[in-house]
C-alpha cells in the first residue's frame, strides 16, 4: 500500500507537524535553506550573523550541497539537488535550534532517537529524510530558483548558505515525530529477529579489532 | 597519434553522460529487484529512484547531487601513442573534470583533507585519481587505441577492509561481507541496493583497488571466469538480499543489485578482504577513441579481460596454457 502523501510549508503550523506520521511522504513549499557543518561553525562557534530572517523566512534547516554553479553573472544554474547524512551534526543541533528556531531538519538518513528527544521534541521539530538516495533530479525539479547563495566565499560552494524557493518539492519521508518517535529505530526493531539466521554459516574473524572490545588492555588474538 | 582534442572533448562528454543517465544493465537489475520486492516503504523508494533516473535523462540533469569523487580509468592498447603523451592525457582530464563540474554542473566535493580549501572544481592534490590499465591486440593485431572510463562513486559508507587469514575460511568471508552490509545498510547509509565489490587477497592496497574496481568497472550480471568464485558471488548476492532489510534500511529484500569478486595473488599466511559498495547512482561511461579519432561510447568498461587477470609470468605462456 504506498504511504499517504502531504504538502507542507517550510514555515509549518504546530497543528501541520502534528498531523504527520512516521512514514508519510511530503512535499514542500517555501524558502529552505541549506546548512551543514560549514554554516553551523561559522555561526555557531565564530558567531557570525546569521544572514536571514530565521525562523521567519524558513524554518526548514536542509543539510544539503546543491549540484549547482554560480556563474559569472551572478546568476545560478541548479542541477541535482541531494542531502548529506545528518547524524554527522548531532553536535551543533542543540544550538542551532536555539539559534534558527527551525521546525523541519532536512536530510538523509536521520538522527538518533536520543537526539530527537533531547532537542528535536523541546523545540517542537520533525526530521524530513530525503529519498533513495537520492533523488537528485526530482528535487532538483522541485526548486523554483535560487534566491540567494551566503558565504560561498568563506565557504566555498559545497558549504555556502543556499537559499532555495521549493514548489512542490519531494519526496520526502517523515523519519521523527512530535513525540521523537524515529521510523528508522522502529525498521531495524523489525528487522532485528531475522538477522541471526542470516548469520548461519559464519564465523567471527581470528584477528579482532578495537572496537569489538573497547578494554585496551585485551588482546585482539 | 591520438588527438589530444578529441581525448578533452570525449572526457567532458563522459563526466556529462556519467552524471545523468544511469547504465543499462544497472537500471534492469534495479528494475528486477523492484519486481520483487514487497516491502511497502523500500518499493517506494525503489519506484522514485526510477522515476529519478527518468527525470535525469529529461532534464539532463545529474541523477544525484552528491556527485561522489569522479575519477578515471584508462586503458592503453599496447600500440596507442597519445599527442603530447602521457601528461598532456593528464592535463586534459583534469581539466575536462573542472570544466564539466561547472558545466553539467557538478557538486564541487573535493576539498583538502585538512583545510577543507574548495577549488569548486572537483580538482586538487591527487584529484581526481587516474588510474591505467594496458591491454595487448587481439590475435597479433595492432591495439592504437585508448579507452577512457570515469566513475563517479559516492559514498563515506559502504568500504570496510579486514585483514582475514586462511583459517577464517569462507565462513569469515561471509561474516565480514554481511557485516559490511548490515553495519552500513542501516538507515540506508551505503545508498543501497548496490553493485558490492569484494577484493580478496592482494596486499591491503591492492585489496582495496580490485574491490573497488569489481564494484564500479564490471556490470550487472557479469560472472568470475573461476566457476567456484562465480558461485560465491551468486551465493553473496542471494545472502545479502535475504537479511531482511532493503532499500534505506527499511524492511525488504533490496540489498544487492549484484555481486563482484575479484582476487589477487597474497602472502601465503593472509587473506585480505575490502568490501565496496557502488550505490543506487552507479555512474560510470566509457569511451574508446581509436588513433583515426573515432570515438565509441559505452557503459561497460570490459576492464577484467583475460590479460588483466593473467597468473602467468608472461602473456604468451597464458595463452598457451590455455590451449
Amino acid at each position: 500500500m504506498a504511504p499517504p502523501k502531504i504538502r507542507l510549508s517550510t514555515t509549518p503550523t504546530p497543528e501541520a507537524l502534528a498531523a504527520l506520521k512516521l512514514g508519510d511522504i511530503v512535499y514542500l513549499d517555501g524558502l529552505m535553506y541549506t546548512a551543514r557543518e560549514g554554516v553551523y561553525m561559522r555561526a555557531l562557534e565564530e558567531k557570525a550573523n546569521i544572514p536571514m530572517e530565521l525562523p521567519q523566512q524558513s524554518a526548514a534547516n536542509f543539510h544539503c550541497s546543491p549540484a549547482a554553479s554560480i556563474n559569472s553573472d551572478g546568476s545560478f544554474t541548479m542541477g541535482a539537488v541531494t542531502a548529506t547524512a545528518s547524524f554527522r551534526f548531532a553536535k551543533w543541533i542543540g544550538e542551532w535550534f536555539e539559534k534558527s528556531g527551525a521546525k523541519l531538519i532536512v536530510g538523509k538518513g536521520g538522527m538518533s532517537p536520543e537526539t530527537y528527544k533531547q532537542h528535536f521534541v523541546p523545540n517542537g521539530a520533525i526530521y524530513l529524510t530525503t529519498v533513495g538516495y537520492g533523488t537528485g533530479a526530482l528535487l532538483g525539479r522541485g526548486v523554483e530558483n535560487v534566491e540567494a547563495v551566503h558565504w560561498s566565499e568563506e565557504l566555498g560552494h559545497a558549504q555556502a548558505m543556499w537559499v532555495l524557493k521549493c514548489t512542490n518539492m519531494g519526496p520526502f519521508i517523515v523519519a521523527s515525530d512530535l513525540q521523537g518517535n524515529c521510523l528508522f529505530e522502529r525498521e531495524n526493531a523489525k528487522i532485528a529477529p531475522g538477522l541471526a539466521k542470516a548469520y548461519e554459516g559464519t564465523r567471527p574473524a581470528t584477528l579482532k579489532r578495537y572496537g569489538e572490545t573497547d578494554d585496551r588492555t585485551d588482546e585482539l588474538i | 597519434m591520438i588527438p589530444i582534442d578529441t581525448i578533452q572533448s570525449t572526457a567532458e562528454t563522459l563526466m556529462d553522460k556519467a552524471a545523468i543517465e544511469i547504465p543499462q544493465d544497472y537500471l534492469d537489475g534495479l528494475r528486477a529487484t523492484a519486481a520483487v520486492e514487497d516491502g511497502d516503504l523500500s518499493s517506494f523508494v525503489l519506484q522514485a529512484m526510477l522515476e529519478n533516473y527518468e527525470a535525469a535523462k529529461e532534464d539532463r540533469r545529474a541523477m544525484c547531487g552528491d556527485t561522489g569523487c569522479p575519477r578515471w580509468y584508462v586503458k592503453m592498447g599496447n600500440d596507442a601513442r597519445i599527442e603530447g603523451g602521457p601528461v598532456a592525457l593528464e592535463h586534459a582530464l583534469r581539466l575536462a573534470t573542472a570544466n564539466a563540474t561547472n558545466g553539467v554542473p557538478l557538486r564541487p566535493n573535493r576539498v583538502h583533507p585538512l583545510w577543507r580549501t574548495d577549488h569548486n572544481n572537483n580538482v586538487g592534490i591527487n584529484a581526481p585519481e587516474i588510474e591505467y590499465g594496458y591491454e595487448p591486440g587481439e590475435n597479433g593485431a595492432q591495439a592504437n587505441w585508448i579507452d577512457l572510463t570515469t566513475v563517479h562513486k559516492g559514498g563515506l559508507f559502504g568500504t570496510d577492509y579486514r585483514m582475514l587469514f586462511p583459517s577464517d575460511g569462507i565462513e569469515g568471508i561471509r561474516r565480514f561481507f554481511l557485516d559490511s552490509l548490515v553495519a552500513f545498510g542501516k538507515r540506508g547509509l551505503a545508498c543501497q541496493p548496490a553493485i558490492i565489490g569484494i577484493g580478496l587477497g592482494g596486499s591491503k592496497d591492492t585489496c582495496m583497488v580490485l574491490g573497488k574496481r569489481a564494484a564500479c568497472l564490471r556490470t550487472v550480471g557479469d560472472r568470475n571466469p573461476d566457476p567456484k568464485i562465480a558461485a560465491i558471488e551468486e551465493e553473496f548476492k542471494e545472502l545479502g538480499n535475504s537479511i531482511g532489510m532493503g532499500a534505506m534500511g527499511f524492511v525488504g529484500k533490496s540489498m544487492v543489485i549484484d555481486c563482484h569478486i575479484e582476487v589477487g595473488y597474497c602472502h601465503t599466511g593472509g587473506m585480505q578482504m575490502s568490501v565496496h559498495a557502488f550505490c543506487l547512482s552507479s555512474r560510470r561511461a566509457v569511451a574508446r577513441i581509436h588513433a583515426d579519432g573515432r570515438v565509441e561510447y559505452r557503459t561497460d568498461p570490459d576492464w577484467f579481460t583475460p590479460y588483466q587477470r593473467r597468473e602467468t609470468v608472461g602473456w604468451l605462456d597464458q595463452l598457451e596454457a590455455a590451449e
